[in-house]
């Protein structure tokens, strides 16, 4: 190794600066994660009380974000929905995640059949376009939270190996792996104790920005009656209850959405700081 | 000539891939939890009924010859027989093609023009004010749900302000502009912020480029440079943007479709979905990627012939 410039490891790891807008996006998803947890004592109605009396009633003192087509407040629901919602965005995000890093590691570090098997896995996924292969997926096993899930194990991961892989890739050269090598440790050792450490942030960069997407289609499968099924308080399926009624009753629709947009924005702007972080610190 | 070295060269990846997706729409259907005859007979099929239809889709067959014979209709094009319309899904997908196609299209033409000027704007100070607020405002645009959107601006532009239609597809060409103009939007909205990054990080990449210093250290000027040296540089970043829309209209484009009643592949795709018309899924699956794989190989091939440097 005739390297001379600057890689990866050798740069002294730049003091992490937080931007004010990773301020505002921690704020944010703290905020929606108390809202989760304190739900019950937050909402002042049952989510699921239906209230024929009040069906369709716009925003007012008694129920902030109005009521829905059978009296349900909408606040209420809102918040509940959070529950569900943030809930998939952490569950939708792990499984690919841990799957797609352990597979990353073994096909950079290794290299050799498991790494020829794996590219061509990802050429064949990288063909197909991700929300249908989930849609389908999730079609054929039957529609609900759980398959979702599943569906998005089955075809997530596979970014996260390639993103782990181009960092193993690196790493696998740098110096303080070569003098772990010398010193005859195990290569499962180097891996754990040397190799992921060091590849692990642009990771978890990229799974929080990942998290958007996840949000998003839980929603959008939501929407489309194939994730939480009705009558669940999740924002997607919110929407899809009110669109029959978006020409009297606005409301049923816009305040599930600026939910979701505000909990996306949180997500995407915590990803866009960290990724910056990252890249700061390989090219100082 | 040089076009099909190039041809020649993805050829044995692109067999590899197409093996693949044959592969993976095969064991899609057999995925499926329980007896597949059982699905597609549905829950109130009595087993007389299971039987026939297990034995007119070869559902009776080992796995291997079942695949064997999926392969076999897959080379004469046929993909498969609806249950619900009980037509070949090949004439159904042709049907319903052109409401998608004439949306894509739609959607390049809106998305493409903004993303190059905002990208440009972002690239010339990377770090800028215009940069940073063009970046929020992407983030903005990343987070909205898409079929939310569809629905507050079919509410707003349709229902409230009456500019535009809220649902179907028109007839003849001004007709299908005007009806798809909202579902266009809605899709172009959404994919702008993430062409634009990519489109902006390209950009930046160039102006680090070599033959930028090269230009400088001739005495050009900066804005000699960007416009004459950079911008031409940068077409190709712009044409591989195609090849990552792709994805994007696909997925995109089922969920609009579904909000604004476009019939389409996406409408069809969700119908047969809820229907549990899996012939259907199987076979629009299969279209969506070989589209992918298409457009992909498509881009790579303009690739070459623009780029002195790949096609040797």
């Amino acid at each position: 190794m005739s390297n001379q410039g600057l890689t990866v490891s050798d740069t002294p790891l730049s003091r992490a600066r937080i931007t004010p807008s990773m301020v505002v996006a921690i704020a944010i998803l703290c905020a929606w994660l108390a809202v989760a947890i304190a739900a019950p004592l937050l909402a002042p109605y049952d989510p699921d009380a239906v209230d024929i009396m009040n069906m369709l009633a716009p925003p007012g003192a008694d129920h902030w974000f109005g009521t829905d087509q059978v009296g349900r407040d909408v606040f209420s629901r809102v918040l509940f929905a959070a529950r569900v919602d943030l809930f998939l965005c952490v569950i939708g995000v792990l499984p690919p995640l841990v799957i797609g890093t352990t597979v990353g590691l073994a096909s950079g570090y290794f290299g050799g059949l498991v790494d020829t098997l794996f590219m061509r896995v990802y050429d064949l996924f990288v063909a197909f376009p991700f929300f249908v292969l989930v849609l389908a997926i999730v079609g054929v096993l039957g529609p609900g939270l759980v398959n979702f899930v599943i569906a998005l194990a089955l075809v997530g991961w596979v970014s996260y190996a390639r993103l782990v892989r181009a960092e193993v890739l690196t790493i696998r050269e740098s110096e303080y792996v070569q003098a772990a090598q010398c010193l005859g440790y195990r290569p499962g050792v180097i891996v754990l104790r040397h190799v992921l450490p060091n590849a692990i942030g642009p990771v978890i960069a990229y799974a929080v920005s990942d998290a958007v997407l996840v949000m998003l289609a839980g929603a959008s499968f939501g929407f489309l009656g194939m994730g939480a099924q009705p009558p669940t308080a999740e924002w997607g399926v919110m929407i899809a209850d009110g669109q029959a009624f978006v020409q009297q009753a606005w409301w049923i629709c816009l305040f599930p959405g600026l939910a979701a947009v505000s909990l996306g924005l949180g997500f995407a702007f915590l990803g866009d700081g960290l990724g910056q972080m990252q890249r700061r610190q390989v090219t100082p | 000539m040089n076009l099909l070295s190039i041809l020649a060269r993805r050829l044995p990846q692109l067999v590899a891939v197409l093996a693949g997706i044959t592969i993976v729409t095969f064991l899609l259907l057999r995925l499926a939890p329980g007896d597949p005859a059982r699905l597609l007979a549905g829950d109130r099929a009595n087993a007389e009924t299971i039987a026939a239809i297990r034995q007119q889709y070869g559902l009776d067959l080992p796995l291997w010859r079942q695949f064997l014979v999926y392969v076999g209709n897959l080379v004469t094009g046929d993909i498969g027989r609806s249950l619900r319309f009980q037509q070949p899904v090949a004439d159904i997908i042709l049907r319903f093609m052109w409401p998608t196609l004439f949306l894509a299209g739609y959607v390049v033409c809106l998305a493409v023009p903004p993303t190059i000027v905002l990208a440009i704007v972002g690239a010339r100070r990377p770090g800028g004010l215009a940069d940073q607020v063009i970046r929020t405002f992407g983030m903005v645009g990343l987070a909205i749900p898409v079929f939310w959107l569809g629905i507050m601006m079919s509410r707003l532009f349709g229902v409230t302000l009456g500019w535009f239609p809220v649902s179907g597809y028109g007839v003849g060409f001004v007709g299908h502009l005007h009806h798809l103009f909202l579902p266009a939007l809605s899709t172009a909205i959404w994919m702008v912020p993430v062409l634009t990054q990519s489109l902006r990080a390209a950009l930046i990449d160039r102006a680090g480029a070599d033959f930028v210093t090269a230009a400088r250290a001739q005495g050009a000027s900066e804005r000699e440079i960007f416009w004459k040296t950079i911008l031409p540089n940068s077409v190709l970043p712009t044409l591989n943007l195609l090849g990552v829309m792709v994805a994007f209209l696909v997925g995109g484009t089922i969920i609009v479709e579904t909000v604004y009643a476009v019939p389409g592949l996406g409408s069809l795709m969700v119908a047969a979905l809820l229907g549990r018309d899996y012939y259907v899924v199987q076979g629009l699956t299969l279209v969506f990627a070989l589209a992918t794989v298409l457009v992909t190989l498509l881009v790579d091939l303009l690739t070459g012939l623009i780029d002195p440097r790949v096609r040797t």
